[in-house]
């Protein structure tokens, strides 16, 4: 039974997409969510965050295995070999129980699910062009969520067989010799110690004179030095003007940031992660008159609604950081204001989390943005290698910094490089929301031994009286 | 579990109770809310309920005893399913036939007076850890500090602001007030902004502005109300206004009677004549009071010293030279100190009733005002009589409702019959 008719219509089912879908119908709309992939999840699930995060845990245990760091545990292991195959396989059965499991939550909250491309045809009325769903229908709201695609740079043409973005480095058939990641961002440094622990020759190349850019610069600092002992290869202040694919690999072309001489890099793949774009085309929103912004995002007031009465954005559409929990953020306040509640996303409070190994994650403000804004602040500094759980594990790279107002104590920054940094942050999340002191973090008693030992001892160095160091 | 079942908050003013009687023994089954034991003060019996449903274990206080807000009177063993903490209640069963005229005016103050009485004792769990120590170190009451935080918390911030405010002295006692900015003035239409005039306040202004406003944030500040009737005193006025006049050089008016009848009166009740000191009370054995004048700067109140031990004549002619004195801007600040008790007349500008705000650090301050002919019931007999409001405006903290109201009350007596001045009852 077809029902044609909804209070609510979102486009795109990925992480934004499908958790407003959820929470509207908790709420007790009738939704409609159509998607266009045949799998649920979007980019995060089947091409983004899943797929990486199954790639790094296996590669990370491949270079255990291969570098000799069990056999330094007593665990003696003969010639280590790489199965690529059965590696890319085991994440591709993750993906799709994810998958499945996003049907199941969609059959539970009786969400119609519509498969196809859609069109915004006028204020409720939203149009399938394509598929078995294909078809006019109608909704009291609509709600855009279709998310981002990776960017390319002029002079350089992703075909995702040599020169791939995110995407095509996710599936690669064969374990490149070298690789050369544009783009130092986080998502090129996480694929690119991926191939890197399972053997191939990485070199980064990044158009600014740092690595992750608008991150913390001491945290970015510290994780290139640990990359580079990890191998990895930096050229920063480059920039890349041409990269040409051929039979033999990739050819790039690149100079200085600031102009010169250009010099010519050769790679077996190259992967373009410059940044991602929000993915507008073929909703017809220039034809509705959608305003969009400078950037090219969908304008949305803060109640996420475009300039069309009753169509709302979310995600990676509009502006904000382009990260699947923030999209989340948005899609449960959007939503909930559309039930007539109150609804609130707390930009500040966005973690930014990136999975290589030390993990970083971020918090709040770093140390640049407070110093630019003349905030007096408190710094409390631990480092891992005085914390035991660390040591234990064996991961002792890394460390806290806490940053709280000279004034009030309050935490206005939380930056971790460490193992397991995007767990361990949360505790912070959590304080941060309640507006809570540097101290009333000290002062939460922590279980030992633990990672998040090392938050209580920056949290006391924030007041200069760590215990452990 | 072991619930403590402690003494719950009294009411304003009261920091101890009786036990008048345990209404259920130790070992006996007490179901959620039940009444447990009777508590007695000299304002009101109270039930105190057990806020679960289980077993009446050890009675730590016995019938008779005198115990404290806050004490533990018994503990309550929870006991059967479905036990659901209940918030603390009290409920007032009976009041204790003496305090009847007080029970009007607790009754109407009640919802002023509780934000100012001690809190529900204060569950301290709710505090964030810094909140905590700071608190603990401190010794602040928590509720008296303005919270900014999430949820209506206290946040670090707030409790340090707190600290560092320079009226926090014995923090406990002071409610402490964060003064929120006042907001910028929204801007007015350019027509109206053309017809403004922009004045900056005289010294003198900006001052009386401070200290009316830190008399209301630091005082319980409650007004209680009476009328009189002037017959008798008009008519002893026409009957002796030409003698007094040539034997004392000095008019004879009303106020040098309120001044007296206002004395007697704090004679009887010296908490209206007594001045909050941080936890103490100091009471005065002498008597200070401030005539309040109008001047074209403003308020001025120069005060009679020792009008306690004037006579009527030397009190009016106090009043007739202050008011002479402040015509001519000529009231020193020595003449405005050491004030005990307040009396303002705002009957000369025509003010029927008023709430008068009190001098800091006084505790009391009547208010006299216009004398209008009034229909009133005599012997069952409607009359008319030149009838009088009278206000009593006093500090909560350490005047009960009852003294408050029987000050004005005798006040009221004297001036309806001023031969009780001279017999002193």
């Amino acid at each position: 039974m077809q029902n044609n008719s909804f209070d609510l219509i979102i486009i795109g089912a990925g992480p934004g997409g499908y958790v407003g879908a959820i929470r509207a119908s908790q709420l007790g709309m009738n939704v409609a969510c159509i998607e266009k992939r045949s799998t649920l999840g979007g980019t995060c699930l089947n091409v983004g965050c899943i797929p990486s995060k199954a790639l790094l845990n296996a590669s990370e245990h491949f270079a255990s295995a291969a570098s000799g760091t069990l056999g330094k545990l007593g665990i003696s292991l003969g010639s280590v070999a790489l199965d690529l195959k059965q590696m890319m396989q085991s994440k591709s059965d993750i993906v799709d129980t994810l998958t499945g499991g996003i049907d199941f939550l969609f059959k539970k909250n009786k969400i119609t699910l519509l498969e196809g491309s859609a069109t915004i045809t006028g204020a409720g009325s939203v149009t399938i062009v394509d598929g078995k769903d294909k078809g006019d229908y109608k909704a009291g709201k609509i709600m855009i969520a279709t998310g981002s695609h990776p960017s390319s740079l002029p002079g350089i043409t992703i075909d995702e067989k040599h020169i791939v973005s995110s995407t095509g480095a996710l599936s690669l058939e064969t374990l490149p010799k070298k690789m050369v990641v544009i783009g130092a961002g986080y998502i090129g440094l996480e694929l690119g110690t991926v191939w890197a622990r399972l053997g191939a020759e990485v070199e980064v190349i990044e158009f600014l004179p740092r690595i992750l850019p608008g991150m913390d610069a001491e945290i970015a600092k510290k994780f290139m030095t640990i990359a580079k002992k990890q191998g990895l290869k930096f050229r920063l202040s480059t920039a890349v003007k041409s990269a040409k694919a051929g039979k033999s690999g990739v050819s790039l072309t690149v100079t200085p940031a600031n102009g010169g001489d250009e010099e010519t890099i050769k790679a077996d793949i190259a992967l373009v992660s410059v940044g991602r774009h929000p993915a507008t085309d073929g909703l017809g929103l220039e034809k509705i008159g959608v305003t969009m912004t400078p950037r090219g995002r969908i304008a949305v007031d803060a109640r996420f609604e475009t300039s069309i009465e009753d169509i709302y954005a979310i995600g990676d559409v509009i502006d904000g950081p382009m990260l699947a929990h923030k999209a989340e953020e948005d899609a449960v306040a959007a939503v909930e204001m559309m039930a007539g509640k109150p609804g609130h996303v707390d930009y500040d409070l966005v973690p930014g989390i990136v999975y290589t190994a030390p993990e970083i994650a971020t918090l709040g403000k770093s140390e640049e943005v407070l110093t630019e804004a003349g905030v007096d602040f408190a710094k409390g500094v631990f480092p891992f290698s005085a914390n035991s759980r660390a040591r234990a594990q064996g991961h002792s790279d890394g460390f806290v910094k806490i940053l709280a107002c000279a004034k009030t104590d309050k935490v206005l920054g939380v930056h971790i490089i460490g193992h397991e940094a995007g767990t361990v942050i949360h505790e912070c999340a959590t304080a941060m929301a309640f507006g809570a002191s540097a101290e009333d973090i000290a002062r939460t008693c922590h279980g030992h031994p633990t990672l998040n030992e090392a938050v209580k001892e920056a949290a006391l160095a924030v007041d200069g009286r760590a215990i452990h160091i | 579990m072991s619930i403590d079942i402690n003494v719950p908050t009294l009411g304003e003013s009261v920091s101890d109770a009786t036990i008048a009687r345990w209404i259920k023994k130790a070992g006996d089954a007490v179901a959620a809310d039940e009444p447990i034991v009777e508590l007695e003060t000299d304002k009101v019996t109270l039930e105190v309920p057990s806020p679960v449903a289980g077993k009446l274990g050890e009675i730590i206080a016995a019938e008779g005893e005198t115990v404290e807000v806050g004490a533990l009177l018994a503990r309550v063993e929870e006991g059967a399913a479905g036990a659901k903490p209940a918030p603390k209640q009290q409920v007032p069963k009976q009041e204790a036939p003496k305090s009847a005229p007080a029970k009007a005016a607790d009754e109407t103050p009640a919802p002023v007076a509780a934000a100012a009485s001690a809190p529900a004792a204060i569950d301290n769990s709710d505090l964030s850890p810094a909140v905590r120590r700071l608190v603990d170190e401190h010794k602040l009451n928590p509720a008296n500090i303005v919270a900014t935080g999430v949820g209506g918390r206290l946040t670090k911030a707030d409790v340090l602001a707190a600290i560092n405010k320079p009226q926090a002295a014995p923090a406990q006692s002071v409610i402490t007030t964060v003064n929120a900015p006042t907001p910028p003035r929204a801007t007015p239409r350019a027509v109206d902004a053309a017809r403004e005039e922009r004045v900056r306040m005289s010294k003198l202004r900006q001052v009386i502005a401070t200290r009316l406003k830190a008399a209301q944030n630091s005082a319980a500040m409650l007004t209680t109300f009476n009328e009189v009737n002037m017959l008798s005193l008009m008519k002893l006025r026409a009957d002796y206004k030409d003698a007094f006049e040539a034997a004392h050089e000095v008019r004879l008016g009303f106020m040098g009677v309120f001044v007296q009848a206002a004395i007697q009166a704090l004679r009887e009740f010296p908490a209206v004549n007594a001045e909050i000191d941080g936890t103490d009370i100091i009471y005065k054995n002498y008597y200070n009071i401030g005539v309040a004048v109008g001047t074209p700067q403003g308020l001025v109140v120069p005060v009679i010293k020792d009008a306690g031990e004037m006579s009527l004549a030397d009190t009016e002619r106090a009043i007739s030279d202050f008011g002479l004195r402040a015509r001519d801007g000529k009231i020193a600040p020595d003449d405005m100190a050491g004030g005990t008790f307040t009396i303002s007349n705002g009957g000369v500008y025509g003010s029927m009733m008023s709430t008068p705000i009190l001098n800091p650090p006084q505790s009391g301050i009547l208010g006299m005002h216009k004398i209008e002919k009034r229909a009133v019931v005599i012997d069952d007999q409607i009359v008319i009589r030149p009838m009088m409001y009278l206000a009593l405006s006093y500090d909560h903290r350490i005047i009960d409702g009852r003294e408050a109201v029987s000050f004005l009350a005798r006040i009221k007596e004297m001036v309806e019959d001023p031969r009780r001045l001279l017999m002193g009852v």
